[in-house]
């Protein structure tokens, strides 16, 4: 039985979001079986997604020049029609916040409700990476706490020293997380407590004397809080969280300054899943907004018009140029990822005796919800399409796979779409999403504290790759910064 | 409808302050942008907003990154394979060649010295005047009305309701309501709940009934206490104070000269008014009390608006000391020295009435320079002239007899347009600030 559609018009208002919101929630709930955060959706105009744009699409930041940067290049490219704005932003924290363009006509809201409301939404809540590496509970509590830190050190340090200490930690950004070693999650209670002591501290310890000592001495800085999260500050090395190895160790850095790398590495640490799960996030929402948007229509919920709206933004939106396509920027990873996912239903409800053969575990199995959801909660985008990426696609894609060394004058093409590549393909594309490859890999390896204060840093090359010469002398001199002495960087391979 | 927020009519402009530190920032590369942008523009056109392009440097953001052109080896997949089958080569575009390959390498080399964007008129106008200032300006007496403005001064217990402080007026009365214990609406409807249960109870013994008793005079209490003891009393209540405050000026008077006579072509004509209009500008952004007389001349002198003076034609003999009499008469009549500071700006094509320069240069060595702070004399040439007349030593005659008040007197300035471009160079030395002179 076809129900009355939810609306006929372009034109949205807050009630047809609403019932819009909840056909969208009971099919996503009851039919979809997705576990989400409680949803918060926020409205908002063009001019406040450029704000959002350029503070890392947080709703609150500390201020700082680069993201003032940001903001100018893209409204430059906004204004002069280079861009279009998302028509999205959505939030990994609790309760889910997501922000709806103004300017989007209805279908476009519902579209965009299901994809980051519900698709992004579950995917944040239940991908291992961001259960474990995440809090989102505490995040808009602790930006909110960043931001009054960095504004009162601005008004107490000035605005010159705390920019200064903010760009060389903006440097090491990608240097500021643990891979390897899951850091201490502490709970959102024990999280706001500490704050609240640190600002006690600061509070009892600002004296108005201070101001009157001359330039170069400094009031006492804080006493180490007793910290139970925290080692017993021994140095172990090699280290790979460079910022977390200044703000414990260095010998030149008072508190505040090393409040403010921990900020910058709490930020970092909070959107490394994100850079390692690209693919799959985008697909998740995108199968999720496809799958409701087209159960929408079975139920009646929703127009032809509106239906045909949704898949000419949906097409759009999953489209793989090819190479030598002049709008060619690297794989899509809405396409990448929703091809799989939907190639991973097709496997499960008619697979051909190729996708037996390759994928035995699953092929065939009536539920692939169940599949994708066990993809979504376990994998990153390396290991998933490592895992699941099947010779159709590769064919479809038409994937070819490339060997390049640096002192050939030529590319030499190592596999292709056939029964031979497909193995080689596959695996030569999940290296290219493995986030330790590449980065570059970057240790502290030695700093002697005793003597001469020298601080040894190593980059472990893979495959001979060197760092860029120019930007990394340009990042050693933030090091140096932040540790106040000699700082040297050795490359070797790590085989 | 508990799912959504409105936020549109959240304040916008979040990225101002960033925005603002970012300009400032790159404040030394922007403004060598900005005086490169301008030069060449037309001065109408100074009022627009425009893009500003900017060498990277002083605002990059480095990040270790690997660079696989430099060594190395590496593996990498890319979509829509045509024609090509294992063990095919591709030859590597050469960089600077675009296409795929240099997309690539941008995004491993420095990849952004350049940086482009967009900058609003007021910004554009800050920069430019930036260290611009009016010569010699002196604080004059403060006059009868000097400006006021309005400053936060604390709190007061009297004031208008538009001023109430509502933070402190509730702190005030929850401190009040708690010290003389007033009762909540929570508790008096615990006592209602209570009294009706009472009354419901079945059969209605003695004990209840007493304790019917002493709930409804504990209930008549609190609802006494609740009245005597209100929610905001007066007492509570705080407003923001704020007084006004004087605000020492100092003003300034500019009179405009300017030659309209028929020796003037469109093109000088042109070029005195672009002059003017930036002078217009730099004053009304920089001085709140400035003001601005015009004054053009042919063979006879006239006060005119802004308006008449940009905007509208006139032609005729040419006589230069009716406008310098003409100031002087405005000066005497509405501009006392006392309360003043004088400056003034004169554009011309350097020809007048045989002998009359003669008289102006009189004029302005005994009476106009004297009350003068600063006199900016420019001359409108074109560009053969400019070319004959390269050295500051020659020149028509007003020029040459210019010259010499210029000797005698240092604050007495005077410079040569012959082309657009040249407009913005002369304004910023006339009105160079003086530390940045030295």
């Amino acid at each position: 039985m076809r129900a009355a559609p939810l609306f006929t018009e372009a034109e949205w208002d807050f009630a047809t979001l609403d019932r819009a919101y909840k056909a969208i929630e009971e099919i996503a709930r009851e039919e979809l079986k997705l576990d989400v955060y409680p949803n918060q959706i926020e409205v908002i105009s063009s001019e406040q997604m450029l704000d959002a744009y350029s503070s890392l699409a947080m709703p609150l930041m500390y201020n700082h020049w680069s993201f003032g940067k940001l903001f100018a290049r893209e409204e430059t490219l906004y204004r002069s029609g280079y861009s279009a704005l998302a028509y999205e932003i959505v939030i990994n924290s609790n309760p889910c916040i997501s922000y709806l363009l103004e300017e989007n006509t209805m279908p476009m809201q519902a579209l965009v409700i299901a994809h980051a409301a519900f698709g992004h939404n579950h995917f944040f809540k239940n991908n291992y990476l961001f259960r474990q590496w995440t809090n989102a509970e505490g995040i808009l509590d602790y930006l909110a706490f960043a931001k009054g830190y960095v504004a009162a050190c601005d008004e107490r340090y000035g605005r010159d020293e705390v920019e200064a200490i903010l760009d060389s930690a903006h440097a090491l950004m990608d240097q500021g997380v643990f891979r390897y070693s899951r850091p201490p999650r502490p709970s959102r209670e024990r999280v706001l407590e500490k704050h609240r002591k640190r600002r006690e501290y600061e509070a009892e310890a600002y004296s108005e004397l201070w101001r009157t000592l001359p330039a170069g001495i400094e009031p006492p800085s804080a006493p180490p809080i007793p910290d139970p999260e925290d080692d017993d500050g021994e140095m172990k090395l090699p280290e790979e969280n460079l910022l977390y190895f200044l703000e414990k160790h260095s010998p030149a850095l008072k508190a505040w300054q090393r409040e403010t790398l921990r900020i910058v590495r709490t930020l970092a640490q909070y959107f490394y899943p994100q850079k390692q799960t690209k693919v799959m996030n985008e697909g998740c929402a995108t199968f999720v907004h496809h799958a409701i948007m087209n159960r929408l229509y079975d139920k009646g919920y929703i127009t032809e018009g509106a239906l045909l709206e949704f898949l000419h933004s949906h097409t759009s939106v999953v489209y793989q140029p090819e190479f030598d396509d002049k709008r060619y920027s690297g794989i899509n990873p809405y396409a990448l990822g929703y091809g799989m996912m939907a190639d991973l239903k097709r496997i499960c409800e008619a697979p051909t005796p190729e996708d037996r053969d390759w994928f035995p575990a699953f092929a065939g199995n009536a539920d692939y919800m169940a599949v994708l959801k066990d993809a979504w909660a376990n994998y990153r985008d390396e290991s998933f399409i490592e895992q699941f990426l099947s010779p159709k696609l590769i064919r479809d894609f038409r994937l070819f796979a490339l060997h390049d060394k640096a002192e050939d004058a030529a590319y030499s093409v190592s596999a292709i779409h056939n029964e031979d590549g497909y193995r080689a393909v596959r695996s030569s594309l999940a290296k290219q999403y493995d986030i330790g490859i590449a980065e570059a890999n970057i240790q502290v390896v030695a700093a002697d504290l005793k003597a001469d204060r020298r601080l040894v840093l190593q980059h472990r090359m893979h495959r001979g790759i060197p760092l860029h010469e120019k930007t990394k002398n340009l990042v050693l001199a933030h090091v140096e910064r932040l540790w106040g002495h000699d700082v040297g960087l050795e490359e070797i391979e790590a085989g | 409808m508990t799912h959504f927020i409105d936020r549109r009519l959240n304040p916008k402009g979040k990225s101002l302050g960033n925005r603002q530190r970012f300009l400032r920032r790159a404040r030394a590369q922007i403004r060598e942008a900005v005086q490169r942008s301008l030069k060449d523009s037309a001065v109408a056109d100074i009022d627009k907003g425009r893009k500003i392009k900017i060498s990277a440097k002083g605002t990059r953001e480095p990040r270790f990154r690997l660079d696989p052109l430099e060594g190395g080896a590496r593996d990498f997949v890319l979509p829509g394979n045509k024609e090509f089958v294992p063990g095919d080569e591709i030859r590597k575009p050469k960089s600077g060649d675009g296409g795929q390959k240099g997309k690539q390498a941008s995004d491993y080399a420095e990849g952004e010295d350049d940086f482009e964007f967009t900058m609003t008129q007021e910004e554009i106008l800050d920069i430019f005047f930036e260290d611009l200032e009016l010569p010699n300006l002196v604080r004059t007496t403060l006059k009868e009305t000097p400006s006021r403005t309005w400053k936060r001064a604390g709190i007061t217990t009297a004031g208008s309701p538009t001023q109430i402080n509502l933070i402190r007026t509730m702190r005030n009365s929850f401190g009040r309501r708690l010290a003389l214990k007033r009762p909540r609406l929570s508790d008096l409807k615990a006592l209602h709940a209570k009294l009706e249960s009472a009354e419901r109870e079945e059969p209605q013994t003695e004990a209840t009934r007493s304790r019917m008793a002493a709930l409804k005079e504990e209930l008549a209490k609190a609802e006494a206490k609740r009245k005597w003891v209100a929610f905001v009393d007066p007492l509570d209540v705080r407003f923001n104070a704020f007084t006004e405050q004087p605000v020492p000026t100092s003003q300034a008077v500019m009179f405009c000269l300017m030659d309209v006579s028929g020796s003037m072509g469109e093109r000088e004509k042109d070029l005195a008014k672009r002059f003017y209009m930036l002078l217009h500008l730099f004053l009304k952004r920089r001085y709140e009390k400035v003001d601005i007389v015009f004054i053009r001349h042919t063979h006879d002198a006239q006060e005119v608006d802004e308006q008449e003076f940009f905007y509208s034609r006139q032609s005729g003999g040419t006589i230069v000391s009716t406008a310098l009499e003409k100031m002087l008469e405005i000066q005497r009549e509405r501009y006392a020295t006392a309360d003043w500071n004088i400056y003034a700006a004169q554009a011309s094509d350097g020809y007048t009435q045989s002998g009359d320069a003669r008289r102006c240069v009189e004029m302005l060595n005994n009476d106009i320079m004297p009350l003068c702070q600063y006199y900016a004399y420019i001359e409108i040439l074109d560009e053969r002239e400019m070319e004959v007349f390269a050295s500051e030593e020659s020149g028509a005659e007003l020029w040459r007899a210019y010259r010499t008040v210029a000797e005698a007197w240092q604050n007495f300035a005077t410079k040569r347009i012959s082309k657009p471009a040249d407009i913005f160079p002369v304004f910023r030395d006339l009105f160079r600030k003086e530390e940045a002179a030295a």
